[in-house]
């Protein structure tokens, strides 16, 4: 029996061989692989051991590590609290990270390749290893108009750069604490985590990115962009009915309140979008058809892609057409017509930027440890979907719409605002949502800003517009020191 | 073919090999250190202190192998000097990354905390007792093959009767393979593995002859005779049985395994071979098409990531565990093995590959293939064929079940349930395993004993079997 049992023997050996070899394979070849997988929060907890790089807003830290005695060396806090919430995102112990902490972690952490030849000089002198700082282009002052304007209801506000892409605002309320999610008291995160979870609306959402919502009249500002590229001009005088009926229907688009735009039922372009005349848009739509709208809508950026900037955003984009009713609604900015805070102010800051539309982003610039500048962001330019003549017709009708129309509660003493109100119907049941979109100063763009309030009951004249007057001029006040 | 004048364990007349008791007990030595020496590594990385309690449990642990090394000088003088070295850093390594998992779930606050090294502590207490028992009862392992059929018997009752029960009663994690009585989970497949074996030794010898005979080449192989094809075929509708019944496909396979090898060495024919690895996959191949677990195991085993938040859950987070644990690992107390489910038990082993990495890992692989060869090396050495078939049997169930176990949980082979010898969380497991050890010391002390009547005459070895049965 000796034979087989000294070629048992040999089987035994290469069946651990096999075991040895697999291993190998799994901790060595597939290590780097298995450790990075983002489903995998052991590497976060060791993170937790070296000092994670900082995510700064105007020279100062919004989110720090800051060194403890426990067992997990160093502790993520945000100073400011619910604030930056929706740009910063948590790091956390059991919940991984989002947002910037999550897109930017490999920088945050130190084991990014732009900071290989430190960690390897780092080996040598013993310094403690620590991460980069990631800089955002958001302004302060921007940042607080919107939250204190959003104080109390569900909604979001995006500011931009109309020349830069630079994002200078972005807020999303209800907010959250992420202070309390990267504590290191597992059951106090828990906790807080399920109380966020239980919450309605979802106080870690972020509004301006995550979702899409029906514009309503925002959507206006396209479809005037598109008959304005088709031969129209502001003082053409387009049918302005009392009520528009649906094709093929025996329903009505109304106006709002049931108003008449005009006693003689027609009236100019301008005066149309001014007082966002729907019977006037609806027809509009209709006679433009559905190409050169999707066409239009398309290269203001509608057009069903999601991007990143770098958190990822949201598509926006017009839906299916299927007949002239659906048209009427969608030139209206209903039916399914949806758009992203962000998308809004792309399209005000487009409008704003003679009609070229620059890349939107959030990171000015990456810095390693010692804050000298590893990478930095250039502004580039995205797409142009109107030539800089239209725009300057869309921005005289805009105006049009603060200085004597829905969008008066916009109003900045001693400048020019441009801008466009929206009332999006959601259901029977449901308040409409509130829009507002616009720049300033009109004659100089600095500042494009959308502000979305979630059923909130009122218009975007009187609810939203307010909300972007402050927030301009807060940034406004802030350029003239 | 036994009897004193030409007793079958006598090696080579006139010399005395060396009894090695010496280097055992230098050997256990170390195996004790480095167990104290990893709870003490535990305990600072984690706590920042040493417990209390460390002193006592240095003292247990060092009792317990100083209880076992002198049973065997008094009961085995010549047994192998390495397979309870083996087992016991094998033991400790186990308590210390049990007791580092207690501590992670005090750390994380999880609801389920519990003490289970301590627990681990008093099965390991019982093995050793009952490793004595063993040494001391079973004076000559060929005593064993007289309870060949009742072993069978008792094997068979064991290996069924998690099926027979309610589920309420035998049912954890999907498989049916325990009794749960007042507290305690015991899984009786682990007890019935060495009866089976025994049985399986005490029956090849006796048929061997016959199942040698072949009747006729088929492609260079010589096939054994048709109607010579039934106890194969018994132990292979035996093995589909527990896989059908208690949807625990390492005991089938392993059941399956150690038959099949056994016949091999019995027979001498490479046919056995071919034919169990035929009805192997044969039935493994019916069983994914009729069972929908047994699908979804494999689907998980090819592709676990796309399973990862379901079924592949564990897989994945013991192969982070692994990954993460790359070279070195994070140091014991350093990682999160806690992340993996049932880490204490199934996924130990992933443990161990994460805190002390890829060296951790693969030293505790070449600790098991030491055991294994040991006992490998035994059964070649030791003269009866009893002894021979079932040294080789123990062993191989050894080096099987560490390839079934290992191979799942570092996703060479689907997972399945079976534990890992020695290291694992589980009474039944280590106990039973305790037993393994003990009959694998005594055919080595009979294979390396000189020719000498010490042993005792045969006649006086009927005086014990009643208290073998017991166990």
């Amino acid at each position: 029996m000796n034979a087989p049992l000294r070629r048992v023997a040999i089987s035994v050996l290469v069946l651990f061989t096999l075991l040895i070899v697999n291993v190998n394979y799994i901790q060595v070849v597939r290590s780097d692989e298995l450790r990075n997988n983002t489903s995998n929060t052991r590497v976060l907890a060791a993170q937790y051991d070296r000092e994670r790089g900082a995510i700064v807003v105007d020279g100062t830290a919004v989110a720090e590590s800051v060194p403890t005695d426990g067992r997990l060396k160093y502790l993520r806090q945000y100073p400011q609290g619910e604030l930056y919430a929706a740009v910063t995102g948590y790091h956390s112990l059991i919940y991984n990270n989002s947002r910037i902490e999550h897109t930017e972690n490999d920088l945050l952490s130190g084991s990014d390749g732009r900071l290989a030849l430190r960690r390897l000089a780092d080996l040598f002198t013993g310094r403690d290893p620590a991460g980069g700082d990631v800089v955002l282009t958001l302004d302060p002052a921007v940042q607080e108009a919107a939250m204190a304007g959003l104080e109390g209801v569900t909604g979001a506000v995006v500011a931009l750069d109309p020349s830069s892409g630079a994002i200078l605002g972005m807020a999303s309320t209800p907010s959250y604490d992420p202070t309390r999610l990267s504590s290191h008291d597992p059951a106090a995160i828990r906790e807080y985590w399920e109380q966020l979870e239980a919450a309605d609306p979802d106080p870690r959402l972020n509004r301006a990115i995550d979702d899409n919502y029906p514009p309503g009249s925002l959507f206006k500002v396209i479809v005037s962009a598109a008959a304005l590229q088709n031969g129209l001009t502001p003082e053409t005088v387009v049918p302005a009915p009392k009520e528009f009926p649906l094709p093929n229907s025996t329903r009505v688009i109304p106006n709002y309140n049931g108003s008449s735009c005009s006693p003689s039922g027609e009236q100019p372009l301008i005066d149309a979008l001014t007082i966002s005349c729907n019977t006037a848009f609806a027809q509009l739509g209709i006679d433009l058809g559905e190409d050169r709208i999707r066409e239009m809508a398309e290269a203001f950026g509608l057009d069903g892609e999601t991007f990143e900037i770098p958190l990822l955003v949201q598509a926006s984009g017009i839906g299916e057409v299927e007949d002239d009713a659906a048209l009427a609604q969608t030139a209206i900015g209903q039916r399914d017509v949806r758009m992203t805070p962000l998308q809004a102010a792309l399209v005000a800051a487009t409008v704003a930027n003679d009609g070229v539309q620059m890349k939107p982003y959030l990171i000015d610039q990456v810095q390693a440890p010692d804050l000298t500048v590893i990478d930095s962001t250039s502004p580039e330019e995205w797409r142009e979907p109107i030539s800089a003549d239209i725009a300057d017709q869309l921005t005289e009708m805009m105006v049009s719409v603060v200085a004597n129309g829905s969008g008066r509660a916009a109003r900045i003493q001693g400048v020019e605002v441009a801008g466009k109100t929206g009332t999006a119907q959601v259901s029977q049941d449901v308040a409409d949502h509130n829009w507002f979109m616009g720049f300033a100063p009109a004659d100089d763009p600095k500042i494009a800003v959308a502000v979305f309030v979630a059923n909130g009951g009122g218009t975007g004249g009187d609810v939203s517009a307010p909300i972007a007057g402050d927030v301009m001029q807060a940034y406004l006040d802030g350029l003239g020191d | 073919m036994s009897g004193p004048a030409t007793d079958p364990r006598a090696p080579a007349a006139g010399t005395t090999p060396p009894k090695r008791r010496g280097i055992e007990a230098a050997l256990l030595g170390f195996a004790v250190l480095i167990t104290v020496v990893a709870q003490c590594i535990v305990d600072l990385t984690i706590t920042g202190a040493l417990r209390a309690e460390m002193a006592g449990f240095s003292a247990w642990i060092t009792a317990l192998w100083v209880v076992a090394h002198l049973v065997i000088r008094k009961w085995a003088p010549y047994a192998d000097p390495l397979l309870l070295p083996a087992v016991a850093l094998l033991v400790g390594l186990g308590l210390a990354v049990i007791h580092r998992l207690d501590l992670a779930a005090e750390q994380v606050e999880s609801t389920v905390t519990r003490e289970d090294a301590p627990v681990q502590l008093i099965w390991a207490t019982l093995g050793v007792a009952l490793f004595v028992a063993v040494l001391v009862t079973v004076r000559d392992h060929r005593t064993l093959s007289r309870y060949a059929y009742t072993l069978a018997l008792a094997g068979l009752a064991l290996l069924a009767l998690p099926a027979l029960l309610p589920a309420s009663l035998s049912e954890v994690n999907g498989a049916k393979i325990w009794i749960r009585v007042a507290g305690f989970s015991i899984q009786p497949g682990e007890f019935a593995k060495i009866c089976l074996v025994i049985f399986f030794a005490a029956y090849l010898v006796d048929k061997r002859d016959v199942l040698a005979l072949a009747s006729r080449r088929v492609a260079g192989i010589e096939l054994p005779r048709g109607r010579d094809l039934g106890p194969v075929l018994v132990a292979w509708v035996l093995s589909i049985l527990v896989l059908v019944f208690e949807r625990d496909l390492g005991s089938s396979l392993l059941l399956f395994g150690i038959f099949v090898v056994m016949l091999y060495i019995a027979t001498e024919r490479s046919s056995w071979l071919l034919i169990g690895v035929a009805l192997f996959a044969g039935g493994a191949l019916i069983a994914y098409q009729i069972f929908g677990h047994v699908r979804a195991r494999v689907d998980t085993w090819l592709n676990p990531f796309a399973y990862q938040d379901g079924a592949g859950y564990q897989l994945v987070q013991s192969l982070f565990g692994l990954g993460t644990g790359g070279l070195f690992g994070a140091g014991l107390g350093g990682g999160r093995p806690d992340q993996v489910p049932v880490a204490k038990s199934d996924f130990i082993a992933s443990a161990v590959g994460e805190e002390l990495g890829l060296f951790g890992l693969v030293a505790v692989i070449i600790v098991y293939l030491i055991l294994v060869e040991r006992g490998l090396r035994t059964s070649l050495v030791v003269r009866d064929a009893f002894g021979k078939l079932l040294a080789a049997g123990l062993a191989f169930a050894v080096a099987w079940q560490v390839f079934v176990v290992l191979g799942g949980v570092t996703g060479l082979l689907p997972l399945t349930g079976l534990t890992t010898p020695f290291l694992a969380y589980g009474g039944s497991s280590l106990v039973a395993n305790f037993v393994l050890v003990a009959l694998l010391v005594r055919i080595s002390d009979a294979a390396r004993r000189p020719a000498t009547p010490q042993a005792g005459p045969p006649q006086r070895l009927g005086d014990a079997p009643t208290e073998v049965v017991q166990q």
